[in-house]
């Protein structure tokens, strides 16, 4: 057991993933010599050569289209993208081939491969450095969507991801790489693809976040029950899709209020798909509307308006008490 | 010195062995054997008689929308043939005959062109990549299987192929990159066929070749006339020798012409002129390659009756296939069905035992959509 922050989960879940697998490999730029811009892979080049960690060119079709050929193959290819807003480089590799592969060939081949990204804002970075682009991965079948909201969970997810026989995209906040440390156990852990945690339990309103925002969810649950009495249930997704429909919608029929917090901008994202999930799973336990905190529908603003955009604890208490209101 | 001339300059060797009057450059002539020079008459011959047979297919309904061969059977056939079985090979969507000399029976060939994903689906073993459609994106992937050929110590080659208008595209430069960088056992075979549906060759590049592309990447780059199938399997036996031997990828542009339609939904009438059809037809690689086999007295009698009756067993397979179940298509979108897939493959069960409107989907054809932004035409 360590103390570890998100990197130095990642980091760990990839070394132990390496030493167990011969076909683990790592692409992408700056993954080798330079341990990933977020040091993310750091060392693991001087462990398990110039082979296995792959210093790519600068061009991220082929790191993803190499991946997919390697992973056809029988490889287990972890690409990284540098960050999430230049993946729509790769987009076409991701949407054609990676997510199709499996149906293409019927099943004679498979896509067993993951890709890596930074996402989110609240860095102070400049534009493609700090969206939240998970909806556009989430849509299409064929891919799981992964995001980790800590340390543990970040270690246990990828490792799960690197073992899943489908493709996962594997988003990790930027904004938690370097936040709290958590006991990472030494052993390898797990966590099933496609299940949420309840990470609070209360009966009056269920708040449900993932990535950086679940952090807003559970102060946001700490200050209902401070300041209003209030019990709230915090559902931590991990798994965009295949969406937890099942873990949201029996939070919801016994709270009959629900609140949904996320990065991204509002219009088609993922709230949409869990609202409507709510809807028809516990239409007749509703007592409100259900809400959504999310981005505002405009193009990233800047960073110097980034906090009037990306959710904050204010937002989501407002959000929660109109519902509870209601 | 202010200005100074970099060496090596690069330059490009366009080769050719039979040429569209029958002549033979006997110094360059391969030796090779003449059930092999059969064989390759055979494949070629197999890949235009099914191609016709394919047009009056989809004329008749009876397959979709498909990308004919004709005028291009030397480059695929010359190229497959240097591989061994074990070797993989990555398509476009243009490569019929190559996918028919790799052992794709010809009815699975029809089931994928009648929209069935089955007729994609290789054969356990078999080391043939489904067609890929959306243009160059398959070259990465040829890298990708190179790669690990290498990285597992195997020593399986990697044959690609792509058009002329696909050097135009992204994923054809970073794939070309990838593999110069990474010295991988990959052997890219371009057809240039002149045409990227109505767009000619001059409008697609400025370069003098396409093979010259390669030399970018450290590569070699090598322009052969692709109607000439000894030239095609000379110049991709060197590249697939150096592969197999550690020695890195290699770029061969096959110089053809689309005989025919870009697709089924095509009319180049629109965009091309029939004397410019016609001049080509004079160099069509089979007439060659037959007048060659003549000499030798190695043509078979009776060698397209034969085919076509091959081919007519084929559609009479094809055409008894089942109904395509609709439920199969929850099977294989991931290796275990999550629960909303779950939940929707019930609902269609539902709807189809009811007879509601999935029941349906085995009824009467629409008519076939064109292909990537060509308009659809009658004919």
């Amino acid at each position: 057991m360590a103390k570890l922050n998100l990197v130095k989960a990642l980091n760990l879940a990839l070394l132990q993933e390496m030493e167990r697998d011969e076909d683990v490999l790592i692409m992408g730029e700056d993954v080798g010599v330079d341990g990933g811009v977020f040091r993310v892979t750091e060392d693991l080049h001087r462990k398990f050569g110039s082979k296995r960690v792959i210093d790519s060119p600068l061009a991220e079709a082929a790191i993803v289209g190499a991946g997919v050929g390697m992973a056809l193959y029988g490889l287990k290819p972890v690409c990284e993208i540098q960050f999430s807003g230049f993946a729509f480089q790769c987009f076409h590799q991701i949407e054609n081939h990676v997510a199709r592969y499996r149906m293409r060939s019927q099943g004679r081949f498979h896509v067993p491969m993951v890709i890596r990204m930074p996402y989110g804002g609240g860095v102070r970075a400049l534009e493609h450095h700090s969206e939240s682009e998970e909806q556009f991965y989430a849509h299409i079948p064929g891919l799981k969507m992964v995001i980790p909201s800590g340390p543990r969970n970040a270690r246990a997810l990828l490792v799960s991801a690197i073992r899943d026989p489908d493709p996962v995209i594997f988003f990790e906040h930027k904004g938690l790489y370097h936040a709290a440390k958590e006991d990472v156990p030494d052993e390898i852990e797990m966590l099933p693809i496609g299940r949420a945690q309840v990470v609070r339990e209360g009966g009056d309103l269920t708040l449900i976040a993932y990535g950086a925002m679940l952090r807003l969810a559970r102060e946001a649950a700490g200050t209902l029950a401070d300041e209003d009495g209030v019990q709230a249930d915090v559902i931590d997704l991990l798994t965009i899709s295949p969406l937890d429909r099942e873990t949201i919608v029996a939070s919801v029929q016994k709270t009959g209020r629900a609140v949904i917090v996320h990065e991204a901008p509002r219009s088609f994202g993922p709230g949409a798909e869990i609202a409507a999930s709510i809807m028809d799973g516990a239409f007749l336990s509703l007592e409100a509307p259900i809400a959504r905190v999310t981005a505002w529908d405009v193009p990233f603003p800047g960073f110097a308006r980034e906090k009037a955009s990306v959710p904050d604890l204010a937002c989501v208490l407002a959000a929660a008490r109109e519902t509870l209101a209601f | 010195m202010p200005r100074t001339l970099l060496e090596p300059r690069f330059q490009v060797e366009y080769l050719s062995i039979l040429d569209s009057d029958g002549t033979l450059d006997t110094s360059l002539e391969p030796d090779i054997p003449a059930e092999d020079l059969k064989r390759l008459y055979r494949g070629m011959l197999l890949g235009r008689r099914l191609d016709e047979r394919m047009i009056r297919l989809q004329r008749q309904g009876r397959i979709g929308t498909f990308a004919p061969i004709k005028g291009q059977e030397a480059s695929q056939v010359g190229a497959v043939f240097t591989l061994r079985p074990g070797d993989w090979t990555v398509p476009s969507f243009r490569e019929t005959a190559a996918m028919l000399w790799r052992g794709w029976p010809i009815e699975k060939l029809l089931l994928l062109f009648a929209g069935y994903l089955e007729g994609g689906q290789p054969a356990p073993g078999q080391n043939d990549l489904p067609i890929t459609i959306p243009v160059a994106t398959q070259l990465p992937h040829a890298v990708g299987l190179a790669y690990a050929a290498q990285y597992r110590g195997d020593d399986a080659v990697v044959m690609a192929f792509c058009g002329d208008g696909a050097t135009s595209e992204g994923d054809f430069h970073e794939a070309l990159n990838f593999a110069g960088v990474w010295h991988v056992p990959v052997v890219f075979v371009v057809q240039n066929n002149q045409w990227a549906i109505s767009v000619p060759l001059k409008k697609q590049t400025h370069s003098r070749t396409l093979a010259q592309k390669a030399l970018a990447y450290g590569l070699p780059g090598l322009q052969v006339d692709g109607n000439d199938v000894l030239a095609v399997s000379v110049a991709c036996r060197d590249a697939v020798d150096r592969a197999r031997a550690g020695d890195g990828p290699t770029l061969i542009e096959c110089v053809t012409y689309r005989l025919g339609v870009h697709t089924t939904a095509d009319d180049p009438t629109k965009y091309r002129s029939a004397e410019e059809v016609e001049a080509w037809e004079r160099k069509d690689p089979l007439t060659r390659f037959g007048a060659y086999l003549e000499k030798k007295n190695l043509l078979e009698d009776g060698l397209a009756e034969a085919l076509d009756a091959e081919i007519a067993a084929a559609v009479q397979r094809f055409e008894a296939r089942g109904a395509a179940n609709p439920l199969t298509m929850f099977e294989h979108a991931y290796g275990e069905r999550p629960p909303h897939l779950e939940a929707q493959r019930a609902a269609m069960a539902e709807r189809l035992s009811s007879g509601g409107p999935a029941a349906a989907t085995d009824g009467a054809e629409p008519p076939s959509p064109p292909m990537r932004g060509q308009r659809a035409t009658r004919r």
